[in-house]
């Protein structure tokens, strides 16, 4: 068996309100470790953990949004957006952050790794991972 | 099948680790693998030895002591989710300065990389929460 996977991490909840988010993350640290091709699917509600302005200072949580921005830096490659959920919120991919992805050995980079995709592009991306962990 | 199962939920307020109980018994009753267990969020609150139900309700943490012991399960708990939760062993209650301990017998309390290195050992993980 290969030691390396396709992990999918799907995350459907808010920021705050529950711990899901915030471990999640945790994970999806560990396995960038392990060297697993590592992706996120936001969906439902966790598309809000990517929303751009996050300010937690009055209910007295930490702010944890920024580490989303350093994934690319983790060698995390893709990030997914399901559009449906994301326009049943009256979000916008402008709305999101944008998250810098470069190979440091090839010098290849993308400006944003965050991708907004259909409901049939989410079935295709889970079905087509190896593991995938939900959030 | 090699599988692995994650839980989510603590006990007895969600059908998740009742679930992923009756679903790694049956796997194991068929004569499928189990490569670990591991509790994660709430679900760390399933290795708790203190859990006393009321004595008509079934004992979600014996049930998975008794699996373990029964197949050798390895039950793991998240350490940085079970030091959020007050879930301690021997080692954890040095290093924190506690006076007790309330880890269940079989379990034992490890990290992050134990649930990734299960994903890729494992044909499925199979989670269990919302």
């Amino acid at each position: 068996m290969s030691d390396t996977k396709n992990f999918m991490f799907l995350n459907r909840r808010a920021p705050y309100g529950t711990i899901y988010a915030w471990e999640s993350l945790e994970v999806v640290l560990i396995a960038a470790a392990f060297e697993q091709n590592v992706s996120l699917m936001f969906a439902d509600d966790g598309v809000f953990e990517l929303t751009k302005g996050q300010d937690t200072a009055e209910i007295g949580m930490k702010n944890f949004s920024p580490t989303y921005r350093t994934l690319g830096d983790y060698e995390v490659r893709h990030m997914y957006v399901d559009k449906a959920s994301l326009e049943a919120r009256g979000l916008t991919a402008d709305d999101l952050v944008q998250v810098e992805w470069e190979d440091w050995e090839t010098e290849e980079s993308v400006d944003n790794i965050v991708e907004v995709v259909d409901s049939e592009r989410v079935a295709e991306l889970l079905a087509e991972s190896d593991v995938v962990f939900s959030f | 099948m090699k599988f692995s199962i994650q839980v989510n939920e603590g006990p007895y307020q969600h059908q998740a680790s009742d679930s992923a109980y009756q679903f790694t018994k049956a796997a194991l009753e068929k004569g499928h693998e189990c490569f670990r267990v591991f509790f994660y969020h709430d679900g760390v609150l399933n290795g708790t030895r203190l859990t006393t139900p009321p004595q008509d309700d079934r004992n979600i943490v014996n049930n998975w002591v008794e699996l373990a012991e029964k197949h050798d399960l390895d039950l793991v708990v998240c350490v940085a989710a079970a030091q959020r939760r007050g879930i301690v062993d021997e080692g954890e209650a040095e290093r924190n300065g506690k006076d007790a301990t309330n880890i269940a017998p079989r379990f034992r309390i490890s990290g992050l990389g134990q649930l990734v290195e299960a994903a890729i050992q494992s044909d499925r993980l199979v989670v269990f929460g919302d």
